[in-house]
């Protein structure tokens, strides 16, 4: 089938960017969207222009690393799928389709589609963690926990930091991001000691780095590609208020 | 050269507790006097990063990915074993350890993997404390399941996120050193030669991918958890970023690389659609467990499988292995996967592919129990397919997966060059010639949390070390070495772009080194790829330039490695005149045909010396000697 592209060019931080044309006469619907780029970064190189700057790794929609917008919509059209693991059988020949990085303040463009997300990691550094050293752990089946709980933990817990939640939402907020560690943590009998400070120390360094404020649009939710639920959000301001009145 | 194992002697099960009592310690006030580079930050070397931080000491660590986050370990999806016995199953460390050294077909050191199977405690206890959110029984207590090679319960698991679980476990340690300020993290940079001063380890040169600017850090120490090596085979379950350079650069420095040849094929991946194919995706091993693995009885029967009969079907690896069944190890699997295949009695399009069968579990336990079990697994297999593994078998075939093989470290996990420690799947160690499933996460978590925290203080008291800086004479030799490959592969401004190289490389590789090997055909591939590396030096196409993000660069400077190494695996691969585990020659099976060791002339890691590209290395070997588990023919019958 035939797809035209249109992809954000941009040489590095300080280039305008612009978005280019290109044309792909032959795509093979069995293909990832990943694979079409690399077809077509290899005909730009058969043509001597340079090929379009990606992230990717694992092509297996677990490392997070992978995401752009396609026709405004985080990760493409497909819920609950990273761009990696969307496939060409969902499009039909003669689609057009535009491709830009994620935008935010918080997310600066690096080259083409890449962008820098370290703020994500200063997030997690923030407060991000249960503090036990090495080797001074007890028994593992000493602390018990609900399996309901572990699940529900674990829902959270799924989360891949790829950012497609600050890309899609209107404020540029990292609130799902954000709420679905603290609900992680939050939820398991080991996560309880350092609840509260967690919750302030996360959510104060998503404001330095420049996120938005969450102003429950939910736009987040319906592009997650591990699907985190808004509940988590919730979990994150309960958590928040009550260390806040606790005086934390 | 000598190689000394460390090896400790005596009674096995309080081997690793004398040898640790006989250690040096640095004195804890002394530890932020130290500097020690950890590249990787994987499983072993996020724990290890975070875990040295913790003692005190001054870290730096490094990786590819934006984010340590990221690392490949993030794929793992299956489990880790741990000896807890929680099921009363009858598992023991002694159990562990004995299933991995036999699994591992007698080519691992015992003294290794004796302290591997004791620390797999403590990690599930460390990972707990940390919040990974395991499977949980209604009890509220730990679940776990068998995986593949073993008959007792010892896998721990998070849904099929394993992996991804126990990484942001050591990751968000990781984080909280580096907001502690005890660990200084470099995302996005890339380790491209190992410093060495007066034959120890001192540093590292790297190139920052976002920059390009190339520059030299010094250290005391240098740790490298970068991962395995099996993207030298292009298609490969691993993530596209997954490379060998670091290991490679290390052994031109003087590090042996140990068992190249000992790479592992997993049996459950989703097969080949097109040549446009860029990665393989692995099906969790522990879909084994439940699922009946199957080709059509007859030869070339090309009716849907709801349409054959029971009677036509040919369930193998239960036929043939029946106290093990679906559940025999990863070579075994895959290699029967082949010959069903090479009978002509292969599934789907290309005739490469077998059936791994749900219906009978589904039956037995309610689709809502598998899909409890495999969910996420038969989503990602539907993602990719199109097809539904609740109402028709999955298709799989094996891929290039694990690599046992790595640079030669020993019991302390230092190679020969002082001050350079190797740990996770980039050392050579716990595996032997075959890795048990669940045991890779198992054991870089073991190198990162437990180990190498306790050993590395023993170099470092013993020591001293005068400053080194950019000046020094080794670390401008190293960067203008980083600088001339640079320059070399964007010059050569050729007609090929790096993609096409790897995949002709990788094609020669799996035809000639991959499942099943010879003699004849090892030499062809000994002859093929030398004259390829040359063409690709001289014709292959980087376009942009050395200053900024330039993923075809990176990509280009991998490439150029693993031609290296594909050379060193084919020549090991020949040089080892016997099967075992994942290196398995066709020229010496049993009449049943299986593996067939050569324990009189075989039983040693062969650790080879680097002596110039396309130069024949130096051969050393560590003979391995068997106190405990006695060699025998491996029999999952
Ligand atoms: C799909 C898949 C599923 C698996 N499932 C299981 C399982 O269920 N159970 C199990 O036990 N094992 C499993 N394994 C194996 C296991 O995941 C790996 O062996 C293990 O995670 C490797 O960890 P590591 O820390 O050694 O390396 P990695 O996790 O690969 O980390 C390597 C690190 O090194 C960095 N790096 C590499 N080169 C450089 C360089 N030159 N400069 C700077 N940084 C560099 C990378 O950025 C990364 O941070 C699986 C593997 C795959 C591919
Ligand atoms: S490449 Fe890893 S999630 Fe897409």
């Amino acid at each position: 089938m035939r797809i035209t592209l249109h992809i954000w060019r941009q040489r590095n931080a300080n280039d305008a960017g612009k978005m280019v044309r290109y044309e792909l006469p032959n795509v093979n619907h069995e293909m990832s969207f990943l694979e079409m780029l690399d077809v077509l970064n290899e005909d730009l190189i058969a043509k001597n222009e340079e090929p379009v700057a990606f992230d990717h790794d694992c092509r297996e929609g677990i490392c997070g690393m992978c995401g752009c917008m396609v026709n405004g919509m985080a990760h493409g059209p497909l819920p609950g799928t990273t761009l990696c693991q969307l496939h060409m059988r969902h499009f039909k020949d003669g689609d057009e389709l535009y491709l830009e990085p994620w935008r935010a303040k918080a997310f600066p463009v690096v080259k083409d589609l890449v962008v820098d997300r370290t703020a994500f990691d200063r997030i997690i550094a923030a407060g991000g963690y249960i503090s036990v050293a090495t080797g001074s752990a007890p028994d593992g089946n000493a602390v018990m926990v609900p399996k309901e709980d572990a699940e529900r933990s674990m829902d959270a817990a799924a989360c891949i930091g790829c950012g497609a939640c600050v890309a899609m939402c209107p404020n540029a907020a990292a609130a799902l991001f954000t709420g679905a560690k603290i609900a992680h943590l939050g939820l398991l009998p080991q996560g309880q000691p350092e609840r509260q400070q967690r919750a302030i120390a996360m959510v104060a360094q998503a404001k330095q780095e420049l996120f938005g404020s969450c102003t429950n649009m939910g736009l987040c939710e319906a592009v997650c590609p591990k699907e985190i639920k808004l509940e988590v959000i919730a979990r994150m301001n309960g958590d928040f208020i009550r260390a806040s009145l606790s005086g934390r | 050269m000598e190689l000394n194992s460390k090896s400790p002697s005596g009674p096995i099960e309080t081997r690793w507790e004398r040898h640790r009592f006989n250690l040096k310690l640095v004195n804890p006030s002394n530890k932020r006097k130290y500097t020690i580079i950890v590249v990787g930050s994987g499983l072993a070397g996020g724990s290890a990063a975070a875990s040295l931080a913790e003692l005190g000491y001054n870290v730096h660590c490094f990786c590819f990915q934006d984010s340590p986050r990221r690392a490949h370990s993030i794929a793992a999806q299956g489990g880790i074993n741990a000896a807890k016995n929680y099921h009363n199953d009858g598992d023991s460390i002694y159990r562990l350890f004995y299933d991995t050294v036999k699994g591992g077909d007698f080519r691992a050191r015992e003294s290794n993997v004796y302290r591997l199977a004791g620390i797999s405690l403590n990690i599930i206890d460390q990972c707990v404390a940390q919040g990974v959110p395991f499977a949980r029984e209604y009890s509220g207590y730990l679940d776990n399941r068998s995986f593949g090679g073993a008959q007792v319960s010892r896998t721990f698991y998070a849904r099929g996120q394993t992996g991804q679980q126990l990484l942001l476990g050591a990751y968000q340690a990781l984080e909280r050193q580096i907001g502690l300020g005890a660990v200084k993290m470099f995302p996005r940079t890339e380790m491209l030669d190992l410093i060495v001063v007066d034959g120890r380890a001192r540093g590292i040169v790297t190139r920052d991918l976002i920059t390009g600017k190339i520059e030299s850090h010094f250290a005391d120490a240098v740790v490298l958890g970068t991962g395995g090596y099996g993207n030298a085979y292009y298609l490969s379950t691993n993530a596209k970023g997954c490379n060998a350079t670091a290991i490679w650069r290390a052994h031109k420095r003087g590090a042996l690389f140990a068992n190249p040849c000992f790479t592992q094929i997993h049996p459950t991946c989703i097969p080949v659609s097109g040549e446009y194919q860029s990665k393989l995706t692995l099906m969790s091993e522990s879909l084994r467990n439940d699922g009946r693995v199957w080709v059509p009885a007859k030869k070339g029967d090309k009716r849907a499988p709801s349409q054959i009969p029971e009677g036509e079907r040919d369930y193998f690896l239960e036929r043939k292995y029946p106290s093990f069944g679906n559940l025999v190890p990863r070579d075994v699997a895959s290699r029967n996967a082949k010959a069903a295949c090479d009978e002509g009695r292969g599934v789907g399009e290309t005739g490469l592919a077998v059936y791994l069968d749900f219906r009978d579990a589904i039956q037995r336990l309610g689709a809502s129990v598998i899909k409890e079990r495999y969910g996420n697994l038969f989503d990602m297999y539907n993602r990719i397919t199109g097809e539904d593994p609740y109402s028709q078998p999955m298709r799989i075939y094996p891929a290039m997966h694990y690599t046992m093989g790595g640079l030669w470290v020993d019991y302390n996990l230092m190679s020969n060059v002082p001050g350079l420690y190797v740990i996770g799947e980039a050392n050579f160690t716990d595996h032997g010639a075959n890795r048990l499933g669940a045991s890779a996460l198992m054991q870089g978590l073991a190198d990162g949390y437990f180990v190498l925290p306790n050993t590395i203080g023993d170099y470092l008291a013993s020591n001293k070390f005068e400053k080194v800086d950019a000046s020094h004479a080794a670390a401008r030799e190293a960067e203008a070495n980083v600088n001339q490959i640079t320059q070399r592969l964007l010059g050569a401004k050729g007609k090929r772009s790096v993609d096409s190289y790897h995949r002709e490389l990788g094609k020669i590789m799996w035809e000639h080194c991959g499942m099943a090997r010879n003699a004849e055909g090892l030499k062809q591939a000994l002859a093929l790829i030398p004259p390829l590396r040359e063409q690709y030096w001289s014709d292959v196409r980087v376009l942009g330039t050395g200053e900024d993000l330039n993923q075809s660069l990176e990509k280009a400077g991998r490439v150029a490695d693993f031609f290296e190494l594909a050379e060193l695996i084919c020549r090991d691969a020949l040089d080892r005149n016997e099967s075992c585990g994942g290196h398995f020659r066709e020229e010496y099976q049993t009449p049943e045909g299986e593996a067939a060791r050569d324990d009189e002339h075989y039983a040693y890691a062969a650790a080879w010396e680097f002596q110039g590209v396309g130069q024949p290395p130096l051969l050393h070997k560590e003979p391995l000697t068997f106190e405990y588990v006695h060699p025998s023919q491996r029999s999952y019958k």
